[in-house]
């Protein structure tokens, strides 16, 4: 048995210590917004939050999250959406929207550590893939946000 | 009306296949719509718009969503003529049903192929036209999204008219309630007045009455000096659910009792399976039966990464049916030689043709390589068999005709068939009719295990190598001056998988012209490819046109405007991009170089900003796009679409390349076919001319000029002509680094 903290409730899993996160979040939990890219870290579509920090799910085992306070796009709210998820919308950001929920996890892990980050500084920290390619409405979204973070 | 189309198409009721109008039903066959689609208070008035007692709205549209916008674009259409409160209209996926095939689409494609105005038909041709199309659309169980399409075709032909002819019927309804002219009553915000009387109806308390009716053939539409919802920038209805993980993907679906399916493909194309020993993962737990299909092995499990585990032990062996010996210099090798020995099909000769080929000539040859889709979410397919009856989810650019394939696959009839469209994870033509390899193994795995349900999911390995390629392509260019250095002969030999493509005519006034094509066909599959034929003409026209304004000794932006005098449009579009773009004052140390290409009824011209320095390094700084695309429906939607396009334009042309070696594709993922990410996305500024042109596409039109625009800013800034792609392949650095050798 595995203990799994996800979105602050706890689920005992019988499953492989190497059974990967991404699968066991989307598949046994049935929470379906942590999606499947590439399976080899690449894309981030799988990124969620561990003890705060943004990592890929899919090569994530089990093992190594046990007893730590896993987030999905699921549990980020702010008792409605959060700030970054307004932006995204204000923004209209998404396209296909596959890559998003990966991409709101890691610009939200970001702007934990530094709220106001630069655009190389947000360049340079999140790698996801968007093959829509929405990069620039999410330059605008995250500098909206620096900017109401100033103000 | 009634009279006359009876009188006309009375052969046609008798045999069940009336249709009426650009794609609306009669009434009598809306009771099917309302059984197939509608809720207990909603009725619909036409095949496309339904209106419920609350006075909801709700536009049904006969694509998928992809993200292009075309869920809110569309709904926009009709309502602006059906003068309804923006605030109350929804809208919702075209079930994958026959009753719901888009015949509006069939008479756009139909129509811009044959080069016809429906409005310059005369009335009587043009409703024998549009019934013909819509016999058409239902026999191809046409309900595809692609081609640049939904806006100018289903928008244009199908929802404005709906929008319009239901207006008409719940005019038509109060002015029977009240006892008046209809011509006496006005609408606006979802209401019906007479103003004369200062009595007014909701358009929900008319439904009922207004259903009764048949919808107009040739329903008044409005002019755009009176739009007031077509040609704003409203708010995308499908983002909210993309920001929080409740959109629902093909990947997504639940259904009871599913089991996962993972699948390996024989990885040269067109061999088979020859044998596997599946011993060595019996009893592996979750594992529950391996399937061997003719060219694959497919292990069902319960958790999808069992299966895929269980499948990576097993060591299929294969039979390569002799095309293990294919590799990417061999094919090049065979369309060089095609494009030497022919035979050559003459497509088009303008003026004297090659005889004009004399005096000064310059020629080039310029290849494309071999592109994968690379959507992100992977190909799948979710099934379930049981009593020949199949039950499928999918998201697909085409439902109903996915549907028709996969009753194909199974040998059931369309009835025995039901097919569930969900949103798409990108599609850029990989989930096409004619690409549904993923539907095939997805059927084949359900029906080898009936009963259970199965979601057959491509890891990315798979995706990548047993995709839809755009096909490698070459193009052989000469031209001829005349003593004035102005370009008099464009002589054109291409490759081709299928026929001559228009998209290689030029806009450009060099009056002797002649195209020819050679056609080549490999064991590799190839398939539609976000702007499909453009995508190769466009780089392989804009960068000659920009050797030749080199070899003219004229600026390439001049150049292209001295050719252009009788093309008012691309002009502005020019001049505009200029100004936009800095084109006379590129910034210390920058090289600008410029493009422009008409596709889908959209005009595009780019400017690429780049700048090399002196250890070879190229940085992509800025991309300006001007961008003619008529009558534009939603503004900031269309950007989005320009803006992506033109970085999916730049990861093709900074890294884009499938190399097959031994029969197999090489690349595998992202690592080695890689995608410009945030760090490599340049400034991205984009410019609408919103012109009184007809409604142009939006998806596609912004992918043909990048590549060149890059590739002659490359030339700009260090003299070097790139005549293939993509630019890692080359001496450069570029932005993210290399990892193809070539």
């Amino acid at each position: 048995m595995v203990e799994l903290k996800i979105n602050g409730l706890v689920h005992q899993l019988d499953l492989e210590p190497e059974a990967p996160l991404l699968w066991v979040i989307r598949d046994e939990i049935g929470l379906k917004g942590t999606k499947f890219g590439c399976g080899i870290a690449s894309c981030g579509a799988c990124t969620v939050h561990v003890d705060g920090v943004a990592i890929r799910s899919c090569v994530t085992p089990l093992s190594a999250v046990a007893g730590k306070e896993i987030t999905t796009i699921e549990g980020l709210t702010d008792g409605g959406p959060t700030a970054i998820q307004k932006a995204w919308v204000a923004n209209q950001v998404p396209q296909c929207g596959y890559c998003q929920s990966g991409m709101i996890m890691a610009v939200s892990a970001l702007l934990k550590v530094n709220p106001k980050p630069s655009q190389d500084e947000l360049d340079a920290t999140v790698s996801n893939i968007c093959r829509c390619g929405t990069y620039e409405r999410i330059r605008a979204a995250v500098a909206e946000l620096v900017a109401s973070a100033e103000g | 009306m009634r009279t006359r189309r009876f009188v006309l198409f009375g052969g046609l009721a008798t045999s069940g296949a009336l249709i009426v109008g650009y794609a609306l039903w009669p009434s009598d066959r809306l009771a099917r719509f309302d059984h197939l689609a509608a809720g207990p208070q909603e009725r619909f008035l036409s095949n496309w718009i339904k209106i419920a007692q609350d006075d909801t709205i709700t536009v049904v549209v006969p694509h998928q969503d992809m993200g292009t916008g075309i869920f809110t674009a569309l709904p926009q259409m009709a309502a602006e003529e059906l003068d309804a409160d923006w605030n109350k209209v929804r809208s919702e996926q075209a079930p994958a049903d026959p009753e719901f095939a888009n015949a509006a689409l069939a008479e756009g494609f139909g129509l811009s192929r044959e080069g016809i105005d429906p409005q310059s038909m005369p009335p009587f041709l043009r409703e024998l036209a549009l019934r013909g199309f819509g016999l058409i659309a239902e026999h191809m169980n046409l309900q595809v999204t692609g081609g640049s399409s939904a806006v100018r075709f289903t928008g244009v032909y199908g929802m404005r008219v709906a929008g319009a002819a239901a207006r008409t019927m719940l005019v038509r309804a109060a002015a029977e309630r009240w006892d008046v002219e209809p011509d006496s009553c006005s609408t606006r915000m979802s209401r019906v007045y007479h103003d004369a009387t200062r009595r007014s109806f909701s358009y929900g308390e008319l439904v009922g009455e207004a259903a009764r009716f048949d919808p107009p053939l040739d329903p008044p539409l409005k002019s755009r000096r009176s739009y007031t919802l077509i040609g704003k920038s409203l708010p995308r209805a499908d983002i909210p659910d993309k920001t929080n993980g409740t959109a629902v993907y093909g990947i997504d679906v639940v259904v009871p009792n599913m089991c996962y399916a993972s699948i390996a493909i024989c990885p040269v194309f067109g061999g088979k399976l020859k044998s596997v020993d599946t011993g060595v993962i019996s009893g592996r737990r979750g594992v529950r039966k391996v399937i061997t299909l003719e060219d694959a092995v497919v292990v069902v499990a319960d958790k999808f990464w069992r299966a895929t585990n269980a499948l990576a032990e097993l060591a299929p062996v294969w039979q390569d049916n002799g095309n293990a010996s294919i590799n990417t210099a061999a094919i090049y090798e065979k369309r060089r030689s095609a494009l030497d020995l022919g035979p050559l099909v003459e497509d088009l000769s303008k003026g004297r043709g090659e005889r004009a080929l004399e005096g000064r000539i310059f020629e080039a040859v310029y290849e494309v390589p071999y592109l994968a889709h690379a959507t992100m979410e992977p190909m799948n397919a979710t099934a379930v068999y049981h009593d020949d009856k199949l039950e499928v989810w999918s998201g697909v650019q085409d439902g109903l005709g996915a549907r028709a394939f996969c009753a194909k696959i199974a040998k059931l009839s369309l009835d025995q068939v039901q097919f569930h469209v969900t949103k798409l994870g990108g599609g850029f033509g990989r989930r096409l009719p004619g690409a549904f390899n993923y539907l095939d193994y997805a059927v084949k795995t359900a029906m080898a295990i009936p009963g259970i349900p199965i979601k057959l999911i491509f890891t990315r390995e798979q995706d990548m190598r047993h995709d839809y390629y755009r096909p490698n392509v070459l193009s052989r260019f000469q031209a001829a001056f005349d003593d004035a250095n102005r370009p008099v002969a464009w002589i054109n030999q291409y490759t081709t998988e299928d026929g001559s493509n228009p998209e290689a005519h030029i806009p450009y006034a060099v009056p002797n012209q002649l195209y020819k094509s050679v056609k080549v066909n490999t064991p590799v599959p190839v398939g539609a490819w976000r702007s499909v034929e453009s995508s190769w003409h466009g780089f392989f026209i804009e960068s000659f046109v920009d050797e030749l304004a080199f070899q003219s000794k004229v600026d390439p932006l001049q150049f292209r405007l001295s050719l252009l005098e009788h093309k008012p449009r691309h002009t502005a579009v020019l001049k505009r991009l200029a100004l936009e773009a800095g084109w006379r004052t590129p910034l210390a140390g920058h090289h600008l170089g410029v493009a422009l290409f008409e596709s889908f009824g959209t005009i595009v011209g780019e400017v690429a900003d780049i700048s090399v320095d002196s250890h070879g390094s190229l940085q992509v700084h800025r991309i300006t796009a001007v961008a003619d695309a008529g009558t534009t429906v939603n503004p900031n939607g269309l950007r989005a679409q320009l803006e992506g396009a033109i970085v999916f334009g730049l990861s093709a042309a900074l890294y884009g390349m499938i190399t097959i070696e031994r029969g197999s594709v090489v690349q595998s993922n992202f690592p080695d076919y890689k995608m410009v990410r945030l760090k490599e996305c340049p400034r991205i500024d984009v410019v609408l001319l919103d012109s009184d042109a007809a409604y142009g596409g939006g998806g596609e039109p912004g992918v043909p000029p990048l590549a060149p625009a890059l590739t002659n800013a490359v030339f700009a800034a260090t003299g070097q002509r790139f005549r293939s792609l993509p630019l890692s392949a080359g001496p450069f650095r570029v932005p993210g680094g290399s990892t193809l050798v070539r």
